[in-house]
């Protein structure tokens, strides 16, 4: 009696192993049936001339160059703010700040920043970038927008790749008569950098996919050019998927899955990039 | 030994000065960048509060907060915000019925169960799933989803609640399953030794030891999880539709606060009039209540890690 009750007990574990199991890789069920689905929808629409048509009312004739542009554009800009002020910031927080009260201030808000729903961040741009600073609806204030988005992301990885390095290193910097910035930039910095270029990636892959602070700051739905400049309107590749998928026709749904496979390539080359380097790092060794 | 001359030299006078104000300058230009996450909360702050507080010189906070017919685009105007508030949590509720229970197990799985191998596996596929664009989620929900669910319930409309729910679920499930792995992972070896040592079962170290005492941790990724499904934007905007009503059905059209927001920035309601600026409103209260929500969770797990390290 005492070991059916045994096997029992064992049994239950059994079952609660098999239950979680499954749920567990029904993750991947799920990304593969979404890959699928995308995929079989939009093959038939994805051609050299849909990456080098503007859009169009006829499905046949329309093609994503002004939103891929535009998306080149607003991640070339992006990276340019973000990068700077970000690993900067981070530095700050995790070489230099004392542990005070703004310190720690700057800390939680910097985490709770992470959590704020991108759409508010949308309505910031509007009201900063767009109408006080009068930059329009520009690829600029676009950029600027995602710039505040990501500096959270971009800050917290920073600081994590920064936090990985080795006292040691630091100290013997010191002990060389080195300032603090000088052993940041000559010392710490150089071992950091994978991981701090890992985040940056993952950060700036976030932002390639973000639609709502976009459309909130109005960037154009229909784009019939290539921006040429910063203060140039825009589309962008997430826009332009919205755009399509919100159409009631058949034919603009596919072009939309057409258009989330360019998407999702992209974002799974620079995922893979990141991956890369981390694990390049990892392999060198320290 | 050249490097401690060289060091000595550096130490020396003018030389020290110059170093001094050099690296002075430099802390100071880090600083800003540091501080400039501090102005962008309070520009956020800033720009909700003056352009709601503009809005409800028209209109009574208290009619906004306690009505329950939203038509401001439409005569006749109504401001109820309430309408919008339920289309939100009908999604959060949604979601979180496939995001806990799926997320928890697979936290539990990856966290007790699974072998190192399985882990390399599954955790880059919960990271490509988090990765994975909201915008991207609404289609699947339009185009694969919601046709799947009119083949079962014949009633369901084009835009509907159930399918908006189902993959913000599926959306906030890798973010669930990685927390609640941390805080899993966060318990100490020595409590499951201990347990197994008085004969418990794997079953049972889990449920009755390892899961409560990490249930802060636990119930904080809860938290976190809901507070992204009320901010999610583009999936409740393609999936859900844009119809403001108070129903419990998850068959029927709703609109959430995000979705409205979205709506009137894409229509042409004149910019200053009281039209557009319930979007201010609106995203205030979307602002208050996800970041309270964010404020409680960073709290218990503040509290949860002192517990452990």
């Amino acid at each position: 009696m005492r070991s059916d009750r045994l096997r029992r007990r064992h049994a239950t574990t059994r079952v609660f192993r098999l239950l979680c199991a499954t749920l567990a890789w029904a993750g991947i069920v799920i990304l593969a049936v979404l890959l699928f689905h995308v995929t079989r929808e939009g093959i038939r629409w994805l051609d050299l001339q849909f990456l080098t048509e503007f859009p169009s009312r006829f499905p046949e004739q329309a093609g994503i160059k002004s939103a891929l542009w535009g998306t080149v554009w607003l991640i070339i800009l992006t990276a340019g703010f973000s990068i700077p002020v970000g690993v900067a910031a981070a530095i700050y927080l995790e070489e230099f700040s004392p542990k005070d009260r703004l310190s720690q201030l700057i800390e939680v808000n910097i985490g709770n920043l992470a959590g704020v729903p991108s759409i508010v961040y949308g309505i910031l741009g509007l009201v900063l970038f767009v109408r006080f600073l009068a930059l329009g609806r520009s690829v600029l204030a676009g950029s600027l927008t995602m710039t505040l988005l990501i500096l959270p992301v971009i800050i917290i990885a920073a600081r994590e790749a920064l936090r990985a390095v080795p006292d040691s290193i630091r100290q013997a910097a010191f002990a060389l008569g080195a300032t603090r910035w000088q052993a940041v930039r000559a010392q710490v910095l150089p071992v950091a950098l994978p991981g701090i270029l890992t985040g940056v990636i993952l950060a700036l892959s976030r932002a390639i996919g973000e639609t709502a602070p976009l459309v909130m700051i109005g960037a154009l739905t229909y784009v019939a050019f290539v921006p040429e400049g910063p203060m140039d309107a825009f589309t962008a590749l997430p826009i332009q998927i919205f755009n399509w998928a919100s159409r009631p026709q058949e034919n603009f749904h596919q072009l939309a899955a057409a258009g989330i496979m360019v998407l999702l390539v992209t974002l799974l080359l620079m995922n893979a990039t990141a991956v890369w380097i981390r694990q390049r790092a990892e392999r060198t060794g320290r | 030994m050249p490097q401690v001359s060289t060091a000595k030299s550096l130490l020396a006078g003018a030389s020290t000065r110059k170093y001094r104000t050099q690296e002075e300058l430099i802390r100071f230009a880090l600083f800003l960048c540091a501080f400039l996450s501090v102005l962008t909360t309070l520009s956020i702050i800033a720009i909700l509060a003056w352009e709601a507080y503009s809005f409800f010189r028209e209109v009574g906070v208290f009619d906004f907060l306690s009505g329950t017919r939203w038509t401001p685009l439409l005569e006749p105007r109504s401001f109820g915000v309430l309408p919008l508030v339920a289309g939100t949590f009908q999604i959060v509720v949604g979601a979180s019925l496939i995001a806990i229970p799926v997320g928890l197990a697979s936290a539990i799985y990856l966290a007790e169960f699974a072998s190192a191998e399985v882990r390399r596996v599954l955790k880059p596929v919960l990271e490509i799933l988090a990765g994975i664009p909201t915008v991207v989620y609404g289609y699947f929900a339009l185009t694969f989803v919601t046709p799947l669910i009119a083949a079962v319930f014949p009633s369901t409309q084009i835009f509907n609640a159930a399918s908006a729910s189902i993959v913000v679920g599926i959306m906030v499930l890798p973010m669930t399953a990685s927390l609640c792995d941390d805080a899993l992972r966060a318990v100490p070896e020595s409590l499951r030794q201990g347990a197994f040592a008085l004969g418990a079962t794997q079953f049972e170290v889990t449920l009755r030891v390892v899961l409560p005492a990490a249930l802060s941790g636990v119930m904080a990724s809860f938290v976190l999880a809901a507070s992204r499904a009320i901010g999610e934007t583009m999936a409740v905007t393609l999936a859900a539709g844009a119809t403001p009503k108070m129903t419990l059905d998850p068959l029927q059209s709703i609109q959430t606060m995000t979705a409205y927001i979205v709506q009137v920035s894409l229509g042409d309601t004149p910019v200053g009039t009281v039209e557009y600026q319930t979007i201010f409103a609106v995203a205030a209260l979307l602002f208050a209540i996800t970041l309270g929500m964010n404020i409680i969770a960073h709290r218990v797990l503040a509290r949860f890690r002192e517990v452990y390290e």
